[in-house]
């Protein structure tokens, strides 16, 4: 074999440490800021938020990992959300296994879903995903448990293992916080993992992949599913925060929200969702009060993350020269 | 994975048959009654002048596409009408004409992706990834045997292309496959490359079978034991080097002489 021996594997170590290192510091900071955040935020706010960058994080895991562009997420958030609300309100059953409801409520329909979807790819995937989240909505509208326009109101939030009272709103934000480390703990595990590796091969070259012998639909179908049962985890989760399920959480500005969100953190970086729907709430949040319409705030927003910073406010900063001489590399 | 029998016996014996195997595109028909028979312990070449099919008959092979007509046998099993991913798991492996490996995996991580399914290490999304760390020696066996070891942490997309051919070859021969259909293994390649990796591949015939598209006859005429000429999706001529291209038929349509 000829040719110049190319190895920059030995330059990337030291610089590698260096990221490895940056990143368990600012996960330290992170931690610590959401520890003591109630103290110095409006919970509720806080909480919100949280669900929606646990959102983000699950939709991220398929956007960004498997490539797969859904807009029908609003499917799973919000129909964890109702599966939730319902049980616990008229079930009366704890809200932990109120929310596992809600996630296998949403993983049965990411099951669903991700069987008719995903044999379609890019805009094709995005329609029919569209479609069948516009269907359920329809059906949210009509059925007569999710209660119509009024949504499942003055839902409790219980005793946790029928012991922490989530009413007292300290206790209701530790488990929030709980569920959301949970939950992106599992995104990152899922990502790098056997399973990870293969979504990633997938992602590389597919027929390479399929001539490997994988059954890549298989392995793509369990990445959608994961995602629907982790937005299902937010969707449930923000039900009990608000004591209520309405309709807003199924409709398509919601599946278009959270692509939003994921776009403007940085699509494929474990952080980038979550900063993304930091940004967006807390947009809403400042703007609810004001004459200012936020639908054009979040519309500049949008604009201005397409045109000036595809790759997210993360993805860019990763891409910068700061974040590479700190050892950071861009997705590609 | 099925055990291999105890007593292999390297001696020519067909494991890959095709038998009137044809392929229409809306109208138009790429392929036509195309038979093969590829042998274990021989490389079987399928040469012939661009848009001749040779690409498709891999396709159709390997099930990338369903063929329209005819059947395929391998091991005794009829394979018509079987998924391409099942293929692969029953021992019938292909390369692809433009280079197939996963760019921003390192060299390791490439082959290890191959050894990831035979070794049940696929499904497993509650494993940290350092659960890999167990393939690693059949990997880097994999790597030195084919002289890429000082490159086992550079990203694929790194290495000059011969090494790239060489690393699919790698991943390919991770699963240990009965036949192995290399398209083009050798395209582009400089002279130096080229007889590195024909080594590699008569190597590896000795104890499976390979069919391979070339473009480069004189690494045809060296290392394959059977040719088979393609002109516009049919069989022109069938059999050894020296046969076919003394075949005046073979000579006007592909080498484009015709005295």
């Amino acid at each position: 074999m000829s040719g110049a021996t190319h190895t920059p594997a030995a330059a990337q170590t030291t610089t590698f440490g260096n990221a490895g290192a940056l990143r368990i510091v600012m996960m330290v900071v992170i931690l610590g800021l959401l520890l003591a955040a109630p103290f110095f935020l409006y919970p509720i706010f806080v909480m919100k938020l949280l669900c929606f960058a646990l959102f983000a994080a699950a939709f991220n895991l398929l956007l960004g990992y498997t490539g797969f562009l859904s807009f029908g997420h609003a499917t799973f958030f919000g129909g964890a959300s109702y599966f939730t609300a319902y049980t616990v309100k008229e079930w009366g059953v704890s809200p932990e296994i109120g929310i596992l409801i809600g996630v296998v409520g949403a993983a049965a329909l990411g099951l669903v879903m991700g069987l008719i979807a995903i044999r379609r790819q890019g805009i094709y995937f995005a329609m029919i995903t569209l479609a069948l989240s516009q269907m359920f909505f329809f059906y949210c509208v009509q059925s007569g448990w999710t209660k119509g326009e009024d949504g499942i109101q003055s839902v409790p939030r219980g005793h946790l293992f029928g012991l922490i009272d989530l009413s007292n709103t300290t206790n209701m934000y530790y488990f929030v916080l709980a569920v959301f480390l949970i939950g992106v703990a599992i995104i990152y595990r899922f990502v790098n993992s056997p399973f990870g590796m293969i979504l990633k091969s997938i992602r590389e070259n597919e027929q390479r992949t399929v001539s490997l012998g994988y059954a890549v639909d298989r392995y793509k179908l369990g990445a959608f599913v994961m995602s629907a049962a982790l937005a299902g985890l937010a969707g449930g989760l923000k039900s009990l925060v608000f004591g209520f399920a309405t309709l807003t959480d199924v409709t398509w500005q919601m599946s278009g929200e959270v692509i939003l969100m994921t776009l403007l953190g940085g699509i494929g970086t474990m952080i980038g969702p979550v900063v993304g729907a930091g940004i967006i709430v807390t947009l809403q949040n400042e703007l609810a009060t004001s004459d200012f319409p936020v639908t054009i705030i979040t519309g500049l927003v949008f604009m201005a993350c397409v045109l000036l910073f595809r790759r997210g406010l993360v993805g860019e900063f990763y891409a910068s020269r700061l974040g590479r001489k700190l050892g950071f590399r861009p997705e590609q | 994975m099925q055990a291999m029998p105890v007593t292999l016996q390297d001696q020519p014996r067909v494991v890959l048959s095709a038998r009137g195997l044809g392929k229409d595109f809306s109208g138009f028909t790429a392929v036509n009654s195309v038979d093969l028979d590829v042998e274990h312990a021989r490389i079987h070449a399928l040469i012939g002048p661009n848009g001749a099919g040779k690409t498709t008959v891999f396709n159709l092979l390997t099930k990338f596409l369903p063929p329209t007509r005819g059947k395929i046998m391998l091991l005794d099993q009829d394979i018509t009408n079987v998924k391409a991913d099942k293929i692969a798991r029953m021992g019938l492996v292909r390369s692809f004409q433009i280079s197939a490996v996963f760019p921003h995996l390192t060299v390791l991580e490439n082959v290890r992706v191959a050894l990831q399914r035979p070794s049940g290490l696929a499904t497993q999304f509650w494993l940290p990834l350092s659960s890999l760390d167990r393939l690693n020696g059949r990997a880097e066996e994999l790597i030195a045997d084919l002289g890429l070891t000082q490159y086992r942490d550079t990203r694929a997309t790194d290495l000059s292309y011969g090494r790239k051919r060489v690393l699919e070859i790698a991943t390919t021969l991770a699963l240990d496959p009965k036949v192995l259909l290399l398209d083009e293994p050798m395209a582009g390649m400089g002279g130096e490359d080229v007889a590195v990796v024909a080594g590699i591949i008569s190597e590896v015939a000795k104890t499976r079978a390979v069919l391979m598209v070339e473009h480069n006859l004189s690494v045809v005429a060296d290392i394959c034991h059977h040719v088979t000429v393609l002109q516009r999706g049919e069989i022109l001529a069938t059999g050894d080097y020296a046969t076919v291209s003394q075949n005046p038929a073979v000579r006007t349509a592909y080498m484009g002489t015709e005295d």
